[in-house]
């Protein structure tokens, strides 16, 4: 085994040793280091021993172990957590719950309601996804300062307001599961998109949050908006070939080389849908994934069937009613009824200086033959684009209208 | 058990009129005997307003007291209620119930220790 190997064993297994230490331990912070000790260890060892028959219970062993030597030697730090630690076994009967897995406990903390959502996701990247914090500065494109800062503020809160490490009740859940829910798919869409600046799609990101969101399909398999954001993601991942040109830049929907999507993946989703969609609970997620699947099954941007997505819009914004699905319904509307009808529902729409509400302004204008106020538009889109991607989106659109 | 502060901030100002603040009175007073009920409760209290209050500072040896609140701004604590409960969501299910009751934003903070 070599030293990648174990780096990858990091990658896979990091956020279900921390999960277990946490709840052993009962501190973030103990866990991290106990899990860190482990893995050094198995660098030094696997190579060398070969890797054991279950490396995540080695780990798991070794970080135990290794955080109640620590715990032993600085008995006066915390008597409570080496208590704590001597008596549990990860061998114990687990409190009851809706689902048992120590690192569904761990999601449902590290997305609590009362950390702020910037911290909700550097905390879930770092405990579950072992994301590094250079890493996560470096895919949300802030100083590693602030992402460290948000990380140690965060596990203070976690620590001192005792948020706790639980799953929520079956009644709670549905309160809970959508914060939990929006950091993957947060994680998602900046992999796409990227937030702010130069820096385009990040597979990397995209990639981890699809992990999660096989991880938390796999620990809750009953609840359908799960399944139905793991659908969305994998069937708007399948485009990423032909999101970008040779040339690096982004390509838009309309105009994507379709043979480029991924069948695999797109096979992949469908089917995830067709699952969640028969248990008869629409969300969100679900009908945003519905809409991506009514793409994906037409051949070419033409043959769309806009009959169905707007009927599917329209159910969305039946259940979310903001100014960004009323904005995508009214792509929808221009394609069946037209540009015109589309345009007034365009301006009923309170976006305030919102790129995208500017940029499918001008679209709409230009197909109206309204060349001045699209140009108008076109500047204001321009001037407010967040990403040099955006950006180059628009003076492509432009181009083509011309 | 860890021990919460639930705040009340309520907007500096004149109180309101007897008319409405008694059916929320009657509503806290419900929320206060429900933590009582669950064995929660360890204080509450309302405070007079912010402009009958006195601060005092300790300067060369002495202390010197000035009138009125320690900073003035727009919103106070107005009440305090402190319940110990076994984490944070209780905390937050309390405090839920008190924000509803006043019509006011609670602020919920941890004890140390």
């Amino acid at each position: 085994m070599s030293r990648t190997d174990v780096e990858d064993a990091f990658r896979r297994e990091y956020g279900r040793a921390v999960a277990v230490l946490v709840r052993v331990l009962g501190d973030i912070g103990l866990a991290e280091e106990a899990v860190q000790d482990a893995f050094t260890v198995a660098l030094e060892r696997w190579p060398r021993e070969g890797t054991p028959p279950s490396p995540a219970g080695w780990i798991i062993t070794t970080a135990r172990n290794r955080a109640v030597d620590r715990l032993r030697r600085e008995a006066t730090r915390d008597r409570r957590h080496a208590e704590a630690a001597l008596l549990h076994s990860p061998s114990e009967p687990e409190e009851v719950g809706p689902v048992t897995d120590d690192r569904l406990r761990l999601v449902f903390t590290c997305c609590h309601p009362a950390l702020a959502p910037e911290a909700q996701v550097a905390l879930t990247l770092r405990l579950l996804g072992g994301l590094t914090t250079p890493e996560i500065a470096h895919a949300f494109l802030v100083p590693e300062a602030t992402v460290a800062q948000r990380i140690v503020r965060a596990k203070a809160k976690i620590r001192d307001a005792r948020i706790p490490y639980r799953v929520p009740s079956d009644a709670d859940l549905p309160d809970r599961l959508p914060a939990v829910l929006a950091v993957v798919h947060l994680v998602l869409t900046e992999g796409h998109h990227g937030s702010t600046g130069a820096g385009g799609p990040r597979a990397d990101l995209s990639a981890e949050a699809i992990r999660l969101g096989r991880l938390l399909a796999e620990l809750m398999p009953d609840e359908p908006e799960v399944l139905g954001l793991l659908a969305l993601m994998l069937l708007t991942d399948a485009r990423r070939p032909a999101r970008t040109a040779p040339d690096g830049t982004p390509v838009p929907l309309d105009q994507q080389d379709r043979s480029l999507w991924d069948g695999a993946l797109l096979d992949e989703g469908r089917a995830l849908l067709r699952t969640c969609l028969r248990r008869g609970r629409p969300g969100p997620y679900q009908l945003q994934a519905t809409i991506a699947a009514v793409h994906a099954d037409a051949r070419a941007w033409s043959e769309t069937d806009w009959q169905q997505i707007l009927r599917v819009y329209d159910d969305l914004l039946a259940l979310t009613p903001t100014p960004v699905v009323a904005l995508n319904r009214a792509v929808a509307v221009a394609e069946v009824a037209g540009p015109a009808r589309a345009l007034e529902l365009v301006d009923a729409i309170d976006l305030g200086d919102h790129p995208a509400r500017h940029a499918v302004r001008a679209d709409l204008l230009r197909r109206l033959g309204r060349s001045a106020e699209a140009e108008v538009a076109h500047a204001d889109a321009l001037r407010t684009a967040r990403t040099d991607a955006d950006r180059a989106l628009l003076v492509a659109a432009r181009g083509r209208a011309r | 058990m860890p021990t919460y502060l639930l705040g009340i901030i309520q907007p500096s100002g004149p109180a309101a009129p007897p008319e409405m603040l008694e059916p929320i009175m009657r509503e806290v007073g419900a929320v206060d005997q429900a933590m009582r009920d669950a064995g929660v409760w360890v204080f509450s209290g309302g405070l007079h307003d912010p402009s009958t209050a006195t601060v005092l500072r300790a300067r060369d040896g002495g202390v010197v007291v000035t009138d009125g609140p320690f900073a003035e701004v727009k919103e106070q604590l107005g009440g305090l209620t402190i319940v110990d409960v076994a984490d944070l969501d209780e905390a937050l299910t309390w405090g839920g119930r008190l924000a509803a009751a006043t019509t006011l934003p609670v602020e919920v903070r941890p004890f140390q220790g």
